[in-house]
C-alpha cells in the first residue's frame, strides 16, 4: 500500500487516511512519553509538571539545575572549589551509580558474551546432542520472572560457600564467610546469567546464514580448529556477537529487580538509584538522568543499525 | 592503542574507584528532607572533620531489612535511624548491638548525657536524636476550615482523596481518635479485639479514597501534585515543604502521634567502631540543635533546646512554633505506645495487609 | 583397503573397523560441540537452575521452629494433633521458651508459629518473659500467662510449625490452610488473597496482551507495507522505546498521567475531559457526577471559601447560574451555609468516586496506570515478531484475492490475516509471559489495585520475611510461566525468537 491507486473509491480513501491517522496516534503513544521528559528535565521548579511559565517559553522557567544535581547529590562539600572533582568522584550518588552500572555491566557482558558465543556455536552444530533441551535451559533466564530469579539468587548466594565452615561449631566470623550476596561478584554473575540468552539468540541467528563449507575449506587448507574459529567463523558472526553483547550490556544496564535484592547502597546502579528516586521523591533529577539515558539509547540504536547493515552486506543478503 | 587495552584500562580504573575504602560507613535513614537535615547537621561536618565517607541509604522504616541481613549473616548496614518500638523489638530479638550510654558526650554545662537526654531517649541498644510526630496536613488553597481529626475521616464535608502511610501504626490510633476515643485511652481500646475492629471499621469508611504512601517524602509530593487533599505525614516533611519550597500547606496538630527516632547498630555491622564514633559525634548538644534548624523535629537533648533559633535559610522563620512539643500543638497529642507496637506490630501488619488486599 | 576381499567389515588403514572409527569420529565431534556448550551450561545450572531449585525447596521446608525449640518439637511431632495436649508437652514448651528467651531467638520461633496462627507472636514473647518463674503444673501456668495456650487449635498450629517439611506454604499460596490434624480447609474469607491476586495478575496480563495486539497489528502492517526507506525511519519510533530503560519509561508515564500531568493538562485545556465525561454519561446516568462535572468551578469555590463564593453566586442572575450553582444557592438560602457546603461536598465526592475530580481523571497509582505503562513497555515485543512475519507475506496475495472478486475485508480476513497468525502467536505469548511476572511498573505506578503477584513475592521476600511463602508463591507462578514457555516452544519454537 505504498500509495493510493487512482481508481480508489471514496470509502477506500477515507479508510486509507483514517488508518494512517490511527497508526500516527499509536506512534505518538510510543514516542511521546519519551520526548515529554526532555523539556521537563529543564524545569526550574522541583516538580514533574509543566508550569505556565514553561508553556509560555519564558527563559527563567528553564534551568539546568537538575543536571548539576546529578553531579552534586551526595557530595560532602558541593560548594567547595578545592577538591571538588575528587569529592564528586567519590561521593556523588549518581556518579557512583554510573560507575557501578558500567563496572557490573561491562564484566557481565564479557562473561555472557564469551560463554554465550561458544555455546551458540556449539548448539548450531548438527552433531550437538540434546540441543533442543539444552537450548531451552539456556534461554530460561529470559523467561523466568525476575522476582523469582532475584529471590532465588539472593537466598542461594547468602549461603556460606567456605567449606572450612561447613562442619565448624558455632558462629563463623563475617570475614571468614564466603558469601556472594551483596558483593560485586554476585551482581556480575547474576547479570551475566540474565544476559546470555540474548547472546545465544543473536549469535544463533547469524549462524543460520553461515556457510559451513567455509569452515571445511579452512580445515582442508590446514588451519587448526582454533585458527578456523577466530580467522574464518568469528569475523562473519561478529555482528551477531556484538549485537548480542549490546543486548547483554543493556540487560545489565537496565536491570533493577535483582539489584534491588542483592546490592548494597554502595553497589547501586543507575536504574536502582532511579527506582528509589521514583519511590521516595520524584525530583526532576530523575528526568535529567532519563534524558541522558534516552540520548544514549539513540546512540546505541545507531550502532545497532550500522551493525545490521554491515552484517547484511557481509553475508550478501542485501546489496548494502 | 586498540579497543582491548582501552577497555581493560577503563575496567580496572572503575574497579579501583568502586572498591570500598577504609573509613566508610553506611548510614540508613528515611530519605528526603529528613536525610537532608541529617546530612547538613551530621554527615557533612563529620566527613570534613574526619575524612571518612558516609554512604547514605534510604529506607521506609521497620526492621525487615535489618532482620533479613542479620538472619542471613550478611550485614551491610552500619547505622540505622529507627522508631522506638522497633528498637524494643530489635533489641529483644538480638538484632541490635548494645550501646554504652557513657560514651556519649556531656552537655556544655557538664551535665552527663544520661541526665541531659529526655526520658526514654536512651535505650540499651539505641540513642535518640529527635522527637517527631505523625500529623495530617492539607493544601490551604484547596480546602479550608479543617481543624480536627474527625475532618480527616469526613468525606462529605471534605471530599477528596486522603494520603495515609501503608501501615497500621498511627492509622489505627487516628481512626480511634476520630471515632471519639480520648487520647489517653487509645491504646487501652486498641488492646481489645473490639477496639481493633472499631479502628478498622473506621478506616473502612475512607478506604476507597485513600492513596497509600510508603516513603516520608511522598506526602508533600501528593499534596503538591493535587493527588490528595489531605494526608498524614511526618510533621517535618510538611514544614520543609512550606519553609523551603513555599508550599501553601497547613498542619493539623489534633491527635498528633509523637515518637522518637533513634540510632541503632545492627548486630554484626561491618564498621561498628566507626558507627559508634559517628553516634558520639552526631548526638552532642550542638549537632542536635543544628539539625533542628533544618527540619522541625525536637532535639532529644534538653540542653539543645535553648540553642534552637530560626530556619537555616530564613532568619525570620522561628522553629519553635513548628515543633511537635510546642505547648499549643501538644494539647491533644498521643504518645506512641512503643510496647504496644513492639508486641503487636507483626500481627497488626498482617491483618492490615490482608485488609488492604481485600 | 580390504573391501575387495569382503571377508570382514570395512576397516581403516590402521585396521580398526570403519564403522567404529566413524562412531569414534562422531563421538569426538559431538564431544567437541558439547565442550563448547559446557561452560555456559555449567554456569547457568550453577547460578540459575540450582538456586531456583533450592529456593523452591524452601517452599516445602522451614526448620525455624525445630531449630530454636527442639524439646517441644520432639513431643509435638509424636502428638496426634487431636487429643488433649499433655502436661509433658507443656513442660517441654516452658523449657524451650526459657532457653529461646536467653538466646534471643524467641522472636524467630514465635514469628514462625504466627504464620500459622495469627496472634501467637505476642503470646510467645509475653509468655517467654514469664517462663523462668513458672512452676508445675506447666499447662495451667501457660494458660495463666496467656489464655490462648488453652486452645487446642493453637497447639495444632504449633505442631504444623514444628514440622519442618510441610505442604503448608504451597497450600497457603492457594488460600488453603493445613491443620495440625492433617486436614486441609479453606483459609478464612478475609484472608483469602492469593487466588484473587493470581486472577488479577492473569487479568492484567491478558488486557495488556490484547491492547498490545490491538495497537501493534496496524503498526506492524504499516511498517511491512511501506517503502523500505520510510519503514526503516518509522521503525526507529518502535525501536527507541525498546532500547530505552524501563525505569525511564515508567518515569515518563508518571509525568504523563498524574493529576497535574501532561495528559490531564491537555484534556483540560482542549475540553476533551468534558467530552469523555459526557460520553461516559451517555451510557449511564451517574446522577450527581453529571451535576458536579457541569460546575466543578462553583463546587470547588464553595468548598474552598464557603460563604464568599455562595454570595457571589447568589448575586448572579438566575440564568447565568449553572444548574448546581442554582441548587447550592437554593439550599444556602433555605437551610444555611452548612447544608450548602455539604451539598457541594456530596457533589464532589460523587465525581471523585468515578475517578474524576477537579476536571481531571486519576490515571496513575492505580490499575489504569499499570495497564497503560505496561502496554507501552511491552508493545515493541508484539510489533517486532508481527512485523517479521508480515514482511514475508507477498502483497500479491491480497491483490490476487481482490482481482478474484474478494472485498477488501474478505481479502484481509480470509487471505492475509491467517498468514499472520504465527506472528500473532509469537508476539502474544512473549508479551503474556513477560507481563505475568512483571514487577517494576506495578510497584511504581500500580497503587493498591494495580499490584501483581510478583509484588507480593517481593513483599514476602523483603518485608514480611516469610521466605517460604515467597518461595511457594514463586513456585506457583513458575509453574504457570513454564507451562506457557512450553506452549511457546511448541507453537513458535524458541529458536525462532528474534530481536531488533
Amino acid at each position: 500500500m505504498s500509495g493510493l491507486p487512482p481508481y480508489a473509491t471514496t470509502g477506500q480513501r477515507i479508510w486509507y487516511y483514517a488508518f494512517r491517522v490511527i497508526c500516527g496516534l499509536i506512534f505518538v503513544f510510543l514516542i511521546a512519553p519519551i520526548l515529554v521528559i526532555v523539556p521537563l528535565s529543564f524545569n526550574q521548579q522541583p516538580y514533574f509538571s509543566f508550569t505556565n511559565e514553561m508553556l509560555t517559553l519564558q527563559a527563567d522557567a528553564y534551568s539546568t539545575r537538575w543536571y548539576w544535581d546529578i553531579l552534586k547529590n551526595g557530595m560532602a562539600a558541593p560548594e567547595a572549589i578545592e577538591g571538588w572533582w575528587a569529592d564528586m568522584w567519590q561521593n556523588a550518588q549518581w556518579i557512583r551509580a554510573v560507575k557501578n552500572s558500567f563496572f557490573i555491566g561491562i564484566l557481565a557482558t564479557i562473561l555472557a558474551t564469551s560463554m554465550g558465543t561458544l555455546a551458540a556455536v556449539g548448539l548450531s552444530r548438527s552433531e550437538m546432542p540434546y540441543s533442543k533441551l539444552i537450548m531451552s535451559i539456556l534461554i530460561s533466564p529470559m523467561i523466568v520472572p525476575l522476582v523469582i530469579t532475584g529471590a532465588s539468587m539472593f537466598y542461594f548466594f547468602s549461603y556460606d560457600f567456605n567449606p572450612m565452615n561447613w562442619f565448624a561449631e558455632g558462629e563463623t566470623a563475617a570475614e571468614d564467610k564466603w558469601q556472594i550476596a551483596f558483593t560485586y561478584g554476585g551482581l556480575i554473575i547474576a547479570h551475566a546469567a540474565l544476559g546470555t540468552p540474548f547472546v545465544i539468540i543473536t549469535v544463533t541467528a547469524t549462524l543460520v546464514g553461515f556457510d559451513k563449507s567455509l569452515v571445511q575449506a579452512a580445515n582442508s587448507l590446514g588451519a587448526d580448529p582454533l585458527r578456523t574459529f577466530f580467522k574464518v567463523q568469528m569475523p562473519l558472526i561478529l555482528p551477531g556477537v556484538i549485537s548480542g553483547a549490546l543486548f547483554a550490556f543493556i540487560t545489565s544496564f537496565d536491570e533493577v529487580v535483582v539489584v534491588l535484592q542483592m546490592a548494597t547502597a554502595q553497589q547501586r546502579t543507575i536504574p536502582r538509584q532511579m527506582f528509589s528516586g521514583i519511590r521516595e521523591q520524584i525530583s526532576p533529577t530523575i528526568l535529567a538522568v532519563a534524558t541522558i539515558l534516552v540520548i544514549i539509547s539513540i546512540g546505541l540504536l545507531t550502532v545497532l543499525e550500522l551493525l545490521r547493515r554491515r552484517s547484511e552486506r557481509l553475508r550478501g543478503l542485501s546489496p548494502g | 592503542m586498540n579497543l582491548k587495552s582501552i577497555l581493560i584500562g577503563a575496567v580496572s580504573a572503575i574497579a579501583v574507584a568502586g572498591a570500598a575504602q577504609a573509613g566508610t560507613i553506611t548510614v540508613v535513614s528515611w530519605g528526603g528532607a529528613y536525610t537532608k537535615s541529617q546530612v547538613e547537621a551530621y554527615h557533612k561536618p563529620w566527613m570534613v572533620a574526619t575524612g571518612n565517607q558516609i554512604i547514605s541509604e534510604d529506607y521506609n522504616g521497620g526492621l525487615a531489612e535489618v532482620k533479613a541481613q542479620v538472619e542471613a549473616g550478611n550485614v551491610i548496614w552500619d547505622l540505622v535511624d529507627v522508631e522506638l518500638s522497633d528498637v524494643v523489638l530489635g533489641c529483644d530479638e538480638g538484632l541490635l548491638e548494645t550501646i554504652d550510654a557513657s560514651i556519649l558526650p556531656p552537655a556544655p554545662d557538664g551535665t552527663p548525657a544520661v541526665d541531659d537526654f529526655i526520658d526514654g531517649a536512651i535505650h540499651e541498644c539505641a540513642v535518640a536524636t529527635i522527637v517527631w510526630s505523625t500529623i495530617f496536613a492539607y493544601d490551604t488553597t484547596k480546602i479550608s476550615g479543617v481543624s480536627t481529626i474527625q475532618d480527616f475521616f469526613d468525606l462529605t464535608k471534605f471530599p477528596g482523596k486522603r494520603g495515609m502511610k501503608k501501615q497500621p501504626k498511627a492509622n489505627l490510633e487516628m481512626a480511634l481518635a476520630a471515632d471519639g476515643v480520648p487520647a489517653d485511652q487509645i491504646y487501652a481500646v486498641l488492646s481489645t479485639p473490639e477496639g481493633l475492629d472499631r479502628a478498622f471499621a473506621k478506616l473502612d469508611t475512607i478506604k476507597d479514597s485513600v492513596v497509600w504512601w510508603e516513603a516520608g517524602a511522598q506526602p508533600p509530593q501528593l499534596l503538591a501534585d493535587g493527588e490528595v487533599v489531605m494526608t498524614t505525614a511526618y510533621n517535618g516533611r510538611i514544614f520543609n515543604a512550606f519553609a523551603a519550597e513555599d508550599k501553601p500547606f497547613a498542619i493539623v496538630w489534633d491527635a498528633q502521634i509523637t515518637d522518637f527516632d533513634l540510632w541503632v547498630i545492627p548486630k554484626g555491622a561491618p564498621n561498628k567502631e566507626l558507627a559508634l564514633e559517628f553516634i558520639v559525634f552526631s548526638t552532642d548538644t550542638q549537632r542536635l540543635a543544628d539539625q533542628a534548624s533544618w527540619i522541625s523535629y525536637g532535639p532529644a537533648r534538653k540542653s539543645s533546646g535553648p540553642l534552637i533559633g530560626s530556619y537555616a535559610t530564613k532568619p525570620d522563620l522561628l522553629m519553635a512554633p513548628h515543633m511537635p512539643t510546642d505547648p499549643e500543638n501538644f494539647k491533644t497529642a498521643i504518645a506512641n505506645d512503643f510496647e504496644f507496637w513492639a508486641d503487636n506490630a507483626d500481627e497488626l501488619n498482617e491483618r492490615f495487609n490482608a485488609w488492604l488486599a481485600n | 583397503m580390504t573391501d575387495a576381499t569382503s571377508k570382514g567389515p570395512l576397516t581403516t588403514a590402521d585396521g580398526t573397523p570403519l564403522k567404529r572409527k566413524l562412531e569414534q569420529a562422531m563421538f569426538a565431534s559431538r564431544l567437541r560441540a558439547f565442550g563448547l556448550v559446557a561452560p555456559l551450561l555449567a554456569f547457568i545450572l550453577a547460578v540459575f537452575v540450582v538456586p531456583i531449585t533450592v529456593f523452591m525447596v524452601r517452599g516445602f521446608h522451614n526448620p525455624t521452629y525445630e531449630t530454636y525449640m527442639p524439646k517441644s518439637t520432639e513431643l509435638l511431632l509424636e502428638w496426634d494433633g487431636v487429643s488433649e495436649p499433655t502436661e509433658e508437652m507443656a513442660a517441654a514448651m516452658v523449657a524451650d521458651l526459657i532457653q529461646a528467651r536467653a538466646d534471643k531467638t524467641i522472636g524467630r520461633a514465635a514469628t514462625r508459629v504466627n504464620q500459622e496462627y495469627s496472634g501467637t507472636r505476642s503470646m510467645f514473647t509475653r509468655t517467654a518473659r514469664k517462663a523462668a518463674k513458672m512452676e508445675a503444673p506447666f499447662m495451667a501456668a501457660l494458660v495463666k500467662a496467656h489464655k490462648n495456650w488453652g486452645k487446642p487449635e493453637v497447639w495444632q498450629a504449633i505442631k504444623v510449625a514444628a514440622t519442618s517439611w510441610t505442604p503448608a506454604y504451597f497450600l497457603a499460596a492457594l488460600d488453603l490452610k493445613y491443620k495440625g490434624d492433617g486436614s486441609v480447609v479453606w483459609q478464612v474469607e478475609e484472608r483469602q488473597i492469593h487466588i484473587t491476586l493470581f486472577l488479577r495478575t492473569m487479568e492484567i496480563s491478558l488486557i495488556v496482551t490484547l491492547s498490545c495486539f490491538a495497537l501493534g497489528f496496524p503498526v506492524a502492517w504499516l511498517l511491512a507495507n511501506l517503502k523500505v526507506r520510510t519503514a526503516n525511519l518509522l521503525m526507529i519510533l518502535v525501536l527507541l522505546p525498546f532500547w530505552t530503560s524501563i525505569l525511564v519509561r515508567t518515569t515518563a508515564w508518571i509525568a504523563m498521567l498524574q493529576g497535574q500531568g501532561v495528559v490531564n493538562d491537555l484534556m483540560a485545556f482542549s475540553g476533551l475531559n468534558q467530552v469523555i465525561l459526557q460520553f461516559m454519561l451517555l451510557f449511564r446516568d451517574y446522577g450527581d457526577l453529571k451535576l458536579a462535572s457541569l460546575c466543578s468551578n462553583d463546587v470547588n469555590g464553595v468548598l474552598a471559601t464557603g460563604e464568599a463564593t455562595l454570595q457571589t453566586l447568589s448575586a448572579q442572575a438566575a440564568d447565568a447560574q449553572t444548574t448546581c450553582a442554582a441548587e447550592m444557592v437554593r439550599i444556602y438560602s433555605a437551610s444555611g451555609l452548612e447544608a450548602a457546603v455539604a451539598q457541594a461536598g456530596a457533589l464532589k465526592a460523587e465525581a471523585l468516586r468515578w475517578g474524576y475530580g477537579d476536571e481531571r481523571f486519576s490515571m496513575i497509582y492505580n490499575k489504569t496506570g499499570t495497564l497503560v505503562a505496561m502496554t507501552h513497555i511491552l508493545l515493541p515485543f508484539m510489533i517486532l515478531p508481527l512485523y517479521s512475519v508480515m514482511k514475508t507475506i507477498p502483497p500479491a496475495y491480497l491483490r490476487a484475492a481482490k482481482s478474484l472478486g474478494a472485498t477488501n475485508w474478505t481479502a484481509f480476513w480470509r487471505v492475509y490475516f491467517p498468514q499472520t497468525v504465527p506472528g500473532i502467536g509469537a508476539g502474544s505469548m512473549l508479551v503474556f509471559i513477560l507481563a505475568i511476572g512483571y514487577y517494576i511498573t506495578p510497584a511504581l505506578v500500580g497503587g493498591q489495585d494495580g499490584q501483581m503477584i510478583s509484588n507480593f513475592i517481593d513483599f514476602h521476600m523483603r518485608k514480611s520475611l516469610n521466605w517460604s511463602l515467597a518461595a511457594a508463591l514463586g513456585g506457583v507462578l513458575l509453574i504457570i510461566v513454564m507451562f506457557l514457555y512450553w506452549l511457546y516452544d511448541r507453537v513458535v519454537g524458541i529458536d525462532n525468537m528474534k530481536f531488533g
